[in-house]
């Protein structure tokens, strides 16, 4: 059985694209990420998925249901956490974290305690006070405690520090060894890449990739910046370079080995080479998007 | 019964204040009419005298020197107001406040239908209308023993129920009303609770208006009519109760088929 299963899910927003035609497979327990920019489609898939929308077309299946499938059956083994978790002003965390457990029907005190004390999350402030990041934990909290089968996590990591960040991908790590299908949507491309066994890659409401994440990385091409001189026209795999006063900025997506050896001999008074953000691997797989379609 | 619960708490401080606003404003009436009743042959002179007014406020079939008649007018249009717009709050929040607040993500990736969030929401909201009716009464009744007047129960039981009945409707078609909406409707809610108060009036003060008696609830509940004839009209309530069937029938069809966001 698929954790999460959709062939050509389609959701149009009045006459406005939400997606179109994203089929996904997720297999059960496995590590998955769903990355985008902003305003791609990852929400819009996630949400139509948890049925808070409704699809315009083609179907989809959690964990074997069908979406249009009651949310009684449908959401019972799920946990989801929302990007931007807003609660219920005027209660405490503590009330919150059981009346999530209560409309779910289960009593997941300890659980619900674990991971609280793990998330250092006070749970007797009240909901206004807490900062954004606090916010995310009571969150995390709610979409973890009832130790959901399939975990839909969006954009996960927004707003929770380094260590904590590292603390929640060891919990998740935890559920998903424990047999749990962690489904994660991201614009942090290396986050993705140490956590997620496979990833799909949304553009403008499509999928554009969905391979193992070894797979995407090596078509990845790497941001290289130099200060100083040098001469990289031998190198073949070099694209959108730019030169300005004192350096120059390409992005290379061929062997490293030959471009330490190019650069090797020059006059370099600095180099960073660094992952190239989000936007420059879509422009990436753009351009290849013919073979990769 | 989690949410229902969840939406009772949340409603409570609300419930609470408006309570007892009417309940004193009521008490005060009530205390005041001892007084009234001294002076009330240049009262009743006064208020036969304004016209178009007298029939508007249907002061022209009851006695201001009884209870009854000063309970109709003055009591009647603090609780048939102020019920009007706590009911209409209430409802036309009731379904749209959890994407307006934002907590609609929250609330509805539990494992709950859509059906059952609209049956508990509806259920808080007819409680905490009957918890206000019922508060109101109360302490309605205490304040007419203390002034050492005897009850009148079948005209004050009939006020009473009517007003009761009137908030049902409003609250009935304002919850189909935030059904379809996304973002606040407190607007839509105090003004459809004030222009059908006002149409009951304009429908009072011409014949040619009369026709408006069969849209606006504050026609069943028209205190002065039920004081002079003891009695409700059942059709227009029958009407009334159809029209808050079918706001509330309007609200679980479009919420099980809206698109939360």
């Amino acid at each position: 059985m698929r954790a999460i299963e959709t062939s050509g899910l389609t959701k149009y927003y009045g006459k406005a694209r939400g997606i179109t035609d994203v089929n996904l497979a997720v297999e059960e327990g496995e590590f998955f990420g769903f990355i985008g920019p902003n305003g791609a489609g990852k929400s819009t898939t996630i949400r139509t998925l948890l049925g808070l929308i409704h699809k315009t077309g083609g179907s989809a299946k959690l964990l074997g249901m069908d979406i249009s499938e009651k949310p009684e059956k449908l959401l019972k083994d799920v946990g989801y956490l929302p990007s931007e978790a807003v609660f219920y002003t005027g209660m405490r965390v503590k009330d919150v974290i059981r009346m999530s457990a209560e409309l779910r029907r289960t009593d997941c005190a300890c659980e619900a305690a674990a991971l609280c004390e793990r998330l250092e999350l006070d749970t007797g402030k009240k909901v206004e006070e807490l900062s954004f990041g606090n916010r995310k934990k009571l969150a995390i909290v709610c979409a973890l405690q009832h130790l959901p089968h399939l975990c839909v996590l969006d954009e996960p990591t927004s707003g929770l520090d380094p260590l904590m960040q590292r603390e929640f991908f060891a919990i998740l790590k935890e559920r998903n060894r424990a047999g749990a299908t962690i489904f994660f949507s991201s614009h942090v491309l290396s986050e993705v890449q140490r956590n997620c066994t496979r990833a799909a890659i949304i553009r403008a409401g499509r999928i554009i990739a969905c391979d193992s994440v070894e797979a995407l990385a090596k078509t990845n091409a790497k941001r290289v910046h130099i200060t100083g001189s040098a001469d990289v026209s031998g190198l073949h795999a070099v694209r959108d370079l730019k030169t300005a006063d004192g350096g120059m900025s390409f992005l290379y997506g061929g062997d490293c080995n030959l471009l330490l050896q190019t650069l090797a001999g020059q006059r370099i008074e600095d180099i960073t080479i660094s992952e190239p953000d989000l936007e420059e691997i879509f422009l990436h797989y753009y351009q290849e998007g013919g073979e990769l379609a | 019964m989690t949410l229902l619960r969840h939406e009772l708490r949340q409603g409570r401080t609300a419930l609470i204040v408006w309570t007892a606003s009417i309940a004193c404003l009521f008490a005060v009436c009530i205390f005041i009419f001892p007084e009234m009743k001294s002076q009330t042959e240049g009262l009743n002179e006064l208020f036969a005298s304004m016209g178009g007014f007298t029939a508007a406020f249907g002061m022209d079939q009851v006695d201001f020197g009884t209870l009854t008649g000063f309970y109709a007018v003055e009591c009647g249009n603090i609780l048939g107001l102020g019920g009007a717009f706590f009911a209409a709050l209430c409802a036309v929040s009731a379904l749209c406040k959890e994407e307006k607040e934002r907590t609609a993500e929250f609330l509805l990736v539990h494992p709950i239908s859509r059906a059952r969030i609209v049956t508990d929401k509806l259920l808080a909201v007819l409680m905490q209308i009957l918890i206000l009716n019922a508060a109101v009464f109360a302490l309605s009744v205490g304040s007419i023993v203390c002034i050492s007047e005897s009850i009148p129960w079948k005209e004050i039981s009939l006020l009473h129920l009517a007003y009761l009945i009137l908030q049902l409707e409003l609250a009935g078609i304002l919850f189909g009303v935030s059904a379809f909406l996304r973002r606040g409707g407190l607007g839509a809610g105090l003004g459809l609770a004030a222009v059908t108060y006002f149409l009951n009036i304009i429908a009072n003060l011409t014949e040619q208006a009369e026709f408006l008696h069969y849209i606006t609830p504050f026609a069943y509940a028209d205190g002065a009519d039920i004081v002079a004839n003891c009695s409700l009209n059942g059709g227009l309530i029958a009407l009334g109760m159809a029209y808050g069937a079918i706001g509330t029938a309007l609200a679980y069809w479009q919420y099980c088929r809206k698109d939360i966001m």
